[in-house]
Parts: structure tokens; sequence; C-alpha cells
């Protein structure tokens, strides 16, 4: 029997030299030039990591193209970051410059660093996924195709994360981007009575459901979904095939923004609603790139040199901010779910 | 010349942005699974919706967890993809790997799956994307042979994951890498074999950058700090000035509890040690002239997660700062605590920051045998509907 429960590989075989003896003891870096970080030791060592985009979805052949360059410029070593870049570490500074030419030779783009756009966190979509509202890599190629002039240079005022979810469970958990979009569902399940009879199992299907939307119909040995709960997250269909909630005419994205993570300057906040809704229009999603590339070019135009998205709005105000990026506010900006009430202005000092 | 059959992803070909559709047609090449994968995806490009499926819960030997089931919803259209299930392999800490290790993997991955994959899910887990009910032992059992383990799926631990840390950075205050080995193997069980209410996540960044965005998204969320006071050379402060830096607008003026001040004559950064709130601010724009302090460890937050059920929540300061120095006895007894009680009390699908919303933090502080300190509110309370408890009041007669 196949060993079981002995964890990750040891990443002490996986570092380089470099790495293994200079380990704690880094002591400052800089960046010589977008995608490229050269980070320098107390030791006096110097490592270089060139970052290169990743599709996320990837062949086995593209890894082994990567294993390649890895082995002619790296001695065999790389890495991949939180954001689904590849990271080329070069310890000989003679192979930094073949390396950066040989990446250009093959198309590569090299970036993601500093005040850049770097690559986008997002999930599985219509590729592998049975809730989706929307494709998630598909999004991310079109947005990237218009926006990877911002991947290459480091000309924002600060870094800019954006995010894909194809549906509201977010993996990967994009509620505190820069710019997120996540597919939504807008339409209850379609009931299919006689294959939930059939096949599924009723208790299961009314415990999938987070806000406790459906309730049982004994007369069709099936259930039903109470309409004023059901905020359309697809759970029941996980358990149960015959409750579509994927609605080609309905479903569609929507636009948050000013989230962050870091607690550098401002604590982390949630990305908030800019846009409710925008048609899914494959395969290039035109009016979702043509606003993403909207607000990111209104906040690189109006922003101060250091201000992420969500402080800049924090200094001008939502109120401007739907001003400035000419998007209607409507009654789907004003939260009424758990914590709506904290969202409300108490105060007599807004901009006008 | 023949028409193609995928002429929406074709068009996907196009641009400067690495091509995940390229990628699909390498593997497609191969494997009739992947090309199944195409013709499936062109219909739902075409017809706008997904057509997977749940059904049945499929496995390996030994664990409960680890494979996502997924079929085709189109079987008879794409039969290559009747079955089509991820396997969640555990990513190196880092996600550091030499090309050997990685050719290994692919070599399993080509014989046994689609030759697609994600290097590496939001998790942070390896997502090996595709393959039949029939061949996953097999595929486990060679990845076993070559050091590759599961990774976690269901009610139960999820492969912790963590910024890069000691490795190459210099704001390390913790080795947020080897911290993410050690629990990775101390937890195997939890990870392998899911009993919990719902998932748990343990992420870890080793300063508050937090690369790892372990605080939004993760139940349990380590962020290396210190609590002496961070180190200033006004030689090397002089040097950022003399070059032109704006050390007023992107440094002083961003402090977010004016901790700072540039003294002009003296061209020395003063500093408010008691007030600095170890934001990382100066010290990510001069990272020559600002280091951390040295008596390193960090800060623990509770509850982080994606909208469902409740909404988003961004995890709460549990406690202030504790050593994590190897061999992590102290986190991870706090851990074990923790996951007692969330497995104990919580509801099913009721995530821990959930939990404590509903039972109210003070109940869970009690639970887990933490004493409330004032770093975990932004503010006291401003309702007084107190819940006294009866051994807080004298007895009547
Ligand atoms: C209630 C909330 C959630 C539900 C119901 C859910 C459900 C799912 C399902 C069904 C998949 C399988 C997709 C596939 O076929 O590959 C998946 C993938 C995944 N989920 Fe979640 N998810 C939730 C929240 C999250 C969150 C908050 C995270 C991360 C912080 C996350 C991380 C992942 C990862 C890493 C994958 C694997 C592949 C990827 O990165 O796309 N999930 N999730
Ligand atoms: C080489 C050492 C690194 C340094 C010096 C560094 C520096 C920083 C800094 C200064 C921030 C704070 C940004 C802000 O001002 O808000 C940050 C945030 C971040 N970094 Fe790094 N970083 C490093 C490595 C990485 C790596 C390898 C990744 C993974 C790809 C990464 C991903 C992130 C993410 C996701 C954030 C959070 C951005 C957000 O707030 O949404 N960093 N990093
Ligand atoms: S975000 Fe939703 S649709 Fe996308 S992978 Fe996660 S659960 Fe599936
Ligand atoms: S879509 Fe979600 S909220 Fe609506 S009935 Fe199904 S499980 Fe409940
Ligand atoms: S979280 Fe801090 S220590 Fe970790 S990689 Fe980011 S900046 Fe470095
Ligand atoms: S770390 Fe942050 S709070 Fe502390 S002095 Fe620097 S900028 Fe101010």
């Amino acid at each position: 029997m196949a060993k079981t429960d002995f964890g990750p590989p040891d990443y002490r075989t996986m570092i380089p030299p470099v790495i293994a003896n200079n380990y704690g003891k880094w002591s400052y870096h800089e960046i010589p030039q977008p995608g490229v970080l050269k980070h320098v030791s107390e030791t006096g060592a110097v490592l270089y990591s060139v970052r290169i985009a990743s599709a996320r979805l990837i062949s086995t052949d593209w890894i082994k193209e990567l294993c390649d360059i890895a082995e002619k410029y790296c001695d065999g070593y790389l890495r991949f970051t939180t954001r689904h870049n590849v990271e080329f570490l070069v310890s000989d500074e003679q192979q930094l410059q073949p390396l950066l030419a040989d990446l250009k030779g093959r198309g590569y783009l090299v970036g993601g660093t500093g005040n850049a756009i770097s690559n986008v966190v997002h999930t599985q979509g219509w590729i592998h996924c049975h809730t989706p509202a929307t494709d998630a890599s598909g999004l991310v190629k079109s947005m990237m195709d218009e926006l990877h002039g911002y991947f290459t240079t480091m000309k924002l005022p600060a870094r800019v994360r954006l995010a894909v979810a194809c549906c509201v469970n977010m993996c990967g958990a994009c509620h505190c981007s820069d710019i997120a979009i996540v597919g939504i569902h807008r339409t209850i399940p379609r009931i299919n009575h006689e294959g939930v009879a059939k096949a599924c199992e009723i208790p299961s299907v009314i415990a999938a459901c987070p806000t406790g939307a459906i309730r049982p119909n004994p007369k069709l040995k099936s259930v039903e979904v109470i309409k004023e709960k059901c905020m359309f997250c697809g759970n029941c269909y996980t358990m149960c095939p015959s409750m579509e909630i994927a609605d080609p005419i309905n479903d569609g994205v929507s636009i948050w923004v000013g989230g962050k993570v870091s607690n550098a300057r401002t604590a982390p906040k949630f990305s908030r609603l800019a846009i409710p809704f925008l048609p899914n229009n494959p395969p290039r999603w035109p009016e979702v790139t043509d606003a993403v590339k909207h607000l990111v070019e209104v906040y690189a135009k109006n922003a101060r040199a250091g201000e992420r998205m969500g402080e800049w709005i924090d200094r001008i105000g939502w109120e401007r901010f739907f001003k400035l990026t000419d998007i209607p506010f409507t009654e789907k900006h004003i939260d009424d779910f758990t914590f709506a009430p904290t969202t409300f202005r108490s105060t007599s000092q807004f901009r006008l | 010349m023949a028409q193609s059959k995928t002429p929406m992803l074709d068009d996907l070909e196009k641009g400067a942005w690495p091509s995940f559709i390229t990628e699909m047609k390498k593997a497609a090449a191969k494997k009739a699974n992947s090309q199944d994968l195409l013709d499936q995806l062109e219909l739902s490009y075409k017809d706008k919706t997904g057509y997977w499926k749940h059904g049945g819960i499929v496995g390996v030997k030994g664990y409960g967890g680890g494979v996502i089931g997924r079929y085709s919803a189109k079987p008879e259209e794409f039969p290559n993809v009747k079955e089509f299930h991820t396997v969640r392999v555990n990513m190196v800490p880092g996600f550091f790997y030499t090309t050997k290790a990685l050719r290994s993997l692919c070599e399993t991955w080509d014989k046994f799956g689609s030759g697609l994959t994600n290097m590496h899910g939001s998790t942070g887990d390896i997502i090996l994307l595709g393959t039949t009910t029939e061949n996953l032992q097999p595929c486990f059992d060679e990845l076993s042979e070559k050091g590759w383990d599961l990774g976690g799926s269901g009610g139960g631990l999820r492969t912790p994951s963590g910024c890069v840390g000691m490795a190459r950075c210099e704001f390390a205050c913790i080795d947020s890498m080897d911290f993410i080995q050690e629990v990775t193997r101390h937890f195997q069980n939890e990870i392998h074999r899911p009993a919990w209410p719902y998932k748990f996540k343990i992420k870890c960044s080793a300063c508050a950058n937090d690369c790892a965005a372990a605080t939004a998204r993760s139940d349990f969320a380590v962020i290396g700090t210190w609590r002496d006071s961070l180190k200033i050379d006004q030689d090397a402060v002089r040097e950022y000035v003399k070059g032109g830096f704006d050390i007023q607008q992107l440094v002083v003026g961003k402090c977010p509890t004016k901790a700072l001040e540039f003294d002009s004559a003296k061209q020395e950064l003063k500093f408010d040690a008691e007030n600095c709130v170890r934001c990382m601010n100066c010290i990510d724009m001069m990272p020559k002239a600002v280091k951390t302090g040295k008596d390193r460890g960090a800060a623990i937050l509770i509850g982080g997660k994606a909208p469902v059920v409740k909404s988003a929540f961004i995890g709460w300061v549990l406690v202030p700062f504790m050593k994590v120095d190897a061999p992590y006895t102290e986190i991870f007894d706090l851990v074990s605590r923790i996951t007692e009680y969330f497995d104990e009390h919580a509801k099913p699908r009721e995530r821990i920051g959930e939990l404590i919303y509903r039972i109210g933090m003070g109940n869970f502080l009690k639970g887990i045998g933490l004493t409330p300190q004032p770093q975990m509110v932004s503010a006291p309370r401003a309702n007084p509907y107190i819940f006294w408890q009866e051994e807080e009041v004298v007895k009547h007669g």
C-alpha cells in the first residue's frame, strides 16, 4: 500500500544554494527593472528573481519548457508566486541578461513587480466548476490583453491587485482586491421535480442551503425554494443536479473596488460594489474589459503617489468616486445584508 | 483547411497575455480528455453556461479528502470528460521547486491525467485538473512513491500556505515557510480525514504586508511582527533624502499614527516608538534605512473567510503577540484548542468566524481559554445590553 500522511516535500530540498546560505539574512531588495527583483544579503550575496506571467491553467509541456529555461540559467531552480506568476531564481549575475533575452524571444511577459498590475488571482469557471456564473480564465485573458502594459511597467500610483471569482462563493477570496470581478447568478434554481424525486437526497439538499431557503414539497417528493431567501449561491446544485442555478440569459458579472489585504498604512479593506451587473459576452467580455480599464485609468489619473485604490477612494469619498468614474449609483449599492447598518452614513460630513 | 471546432476559444489565443487556450491545445494534442475539455468549453462559451456537475464522492484509499469529484453534464457528447476529477497535491511551502521535482510530477500527470494543471489553486495546493475514477488510485500511488502527498477538501483543514518569508524577503519576522511545513505535517490527519463541520484554513505571512492574504482568506492567520522598536539607520535616511526621495509625502505623511517626524535641520527621522502600530509602510518605502524590530513573533487573527454565509469577514485579532519559533508547541496547541472548539460547537457549513459571530467573541475566548485584550477591538461596546452571568452577581436569599 502507498505511503500516506507524510506532507509536503521538504522545502530545504527545493531551494537554490544561494537561498539556503542566506536564509533569514536578506538585507534589502531593489527592482532594477520591471519584473526583476534584486535581493542583497548581509553576506553580500545577490539573488535575482525574474518574474513572468502565466496563464494559471497550464500544460505539462509548458512546465517542461520552464524547466528547460531554469536548467539553462538558474541551475534548475524556480518558484511560483501566490498570484500565479513564475519566478526564475538567478544566482549568477552573468545569466541575467541572457535569460531576459531568451524570455523576450519566447514572447513571455516579464513584470508584475512594484506599482504594477500583477497576475490575476482567479478560479475555475466554466473550465471545471459546477456553479460558475461566468468563466474566469477567459475574463482574465481578455482583461490582461488590454492591461498587460501595466504588468510590464511600474507606472501606477501603487500596486493594483485584480481578482476574478466565477461565483459568489469566491474561491480565492477576491473580496479584498483593488478590483474584483465576481460572477453572479440572479435567478433562483430551476427545479426539475421529477429529477429531485428520483435522484436527490432531500435532507442533504435542504441542509446545503446556507440561508435556509429550501423546504420540502412532500406532494411532489421534491423541494421548493423560498424566493425571498435565496441569494443565488448554487450550493444546492452541488447536492442535486436537478436544481439548476446557471441561467445563460441572466448570469453575468459584477465589479467591486478598493479592497486590499496589506496592513501597510491603512487596515485591510473589503472591495465594495462599483458595478452591479454586466452581461456575459464571451469570448472577450468587451463590457467588462472596458469597465476595468476605465477604473484603472481614472485611478491612475487621480490617485496620489503611493495610494492604493481604496486609499484614494477613502481620501476623495465614495460620492466623488461615482462622479469621477461616471458609474451610476443605485439601490443595489446600498447594503441590505448582515452588516448593512455599519455602512450607512451618520454624519453631515460629505461632499456635495 | 478543416474548419476549427473551437472558433470562440481560438480568439483567446490572440493577444499578448499568455493564453490558457494555447495551453489546453497543447494538452489536447496528446490527451483525448483535454480535447473533450476544450470542446465542452467551446460549447460553454457558445451557450454561456457551465457543463459540470458534482455527484458521488471519489477518493483514494486511506484518505477522506484531497480529490474533487467532477463529472461532465454532457457525457454523451464529451465521453472523455465523463469523469474529470481534480487531485489536490501538497505544494512545496513557498512554491519553490527543483526542475527535477517538477519533471517528475509532470511525468506522473502525463501518465494518469489530462496533462493540465493550475500551479497552484488559490488555497495553495497544486491542482492537477482532470482524471478518471479508475486512475485515481494508481496516480496517487505513484505520486506518493515520489514524495507527493494529497491536500485537503471537505470539512477539514486545508493545506496551510504562506509567503516566501525568510527564503527571500528582508521583511520576514518569522520563518513562514518552516512554520507552514511543520504545521502541515503536524495536522496531517485533520487535512486528510475531514471530520469537522466545515473547512478550516491556516495561512501565514511573515510581516504585516501579508503577501499571502492570510487575514482576508484564512480562518487562522499568522502575521509576523515585533514588540520592541523598529530600527532606524539615520545615515541611510540621509542617503534617501539626498537622492531626492520625498520622505515627507511618502513616509512621514503616510504613517497611520503620526509616529514619524522628519527633522530637516538635523536631517533625521524622529520616531515615537510607543505609537508605532507596525504597519510596515516606512520599512516598505525605505528598506535600507528602516528595519523591523528584533524581538519578533506574530499576531494571530481569527475568522477570515469568503462571503458564504454571513458575508465575507476579514480576520479579527485573537492574540496580539506570540512567539512563533520551532518546534511551534505553543501555536500548535492554540490551533488544537480552537479546532476542537470549532468541531464541537459549529453547525454544519459554519466557518469559525460565523460561529464566533453567533455565540459572541467573549464566549469563544472563554471556550478556548484566552483572556480579553484591548487590542482585540477597535472600540469597546457602545450598547448597554451586557449579558451578566449568574456567577458574576450576588445571589438573593
Ligand atoms: C462556501 C464557499 C465555497 C464553496 C462552496 C467552494 C466550492 C468549490 C468547488 C466546488 C470547487 C471545485 C472547482 C473545481 O472543480 O476545480 C472549488 C475550488 C477551489 N476552491 Fe472553493 N469554494 C468556496 C470557497 C473557497 C474559498 C474562500 C477559497 C480560498 C480562499 C477556496 C479555494 C478553492 C480552491 C483553491 C479551489 C481549487 C481550484 C482553484 O483555485 O480554482 N474556495 N471550490
Ligand atoms: C520579495 C519580497 C517581497 C517584498 C519586498 C514585497 C513587498 C510588498 C509590499 C511592500 C507590500 C505592501 C503593498 C502595499 O503597500 O499595500 C506587499 C503586498 C503584497 N505582496 Fe509582496 N513583496 C514581496 C514578495 C511577494 C511575493 C513573492 C508575492 C507573491 C506573488 C507577493 C504578493 C503580494 C501580495 C498579494 C500583496 C498584497 C497586496 C494587497 O494588498 O492586495 N509579494 N508586498
Ligand atoms: S468561485 Fe464559485 S464557480 Fe468559481 S470555482 Fe469557486 S465555487 Fe466554483
Ligand atoms: S442557490 Fe443557494 S441560497 Fe438559493 S436555494 Fe440554492 S443553496 Fe439556497
Ligand atoms: S508578507 Fe512580508 S515577509 Fe512575507 S513576503 Fe510579503 S513582505 Fe515579505
Ligand atoms: S511601521 Fe507604520 S506605524 Fe510604525 S512608524 Fe512606520 S509607518 Fe508609522
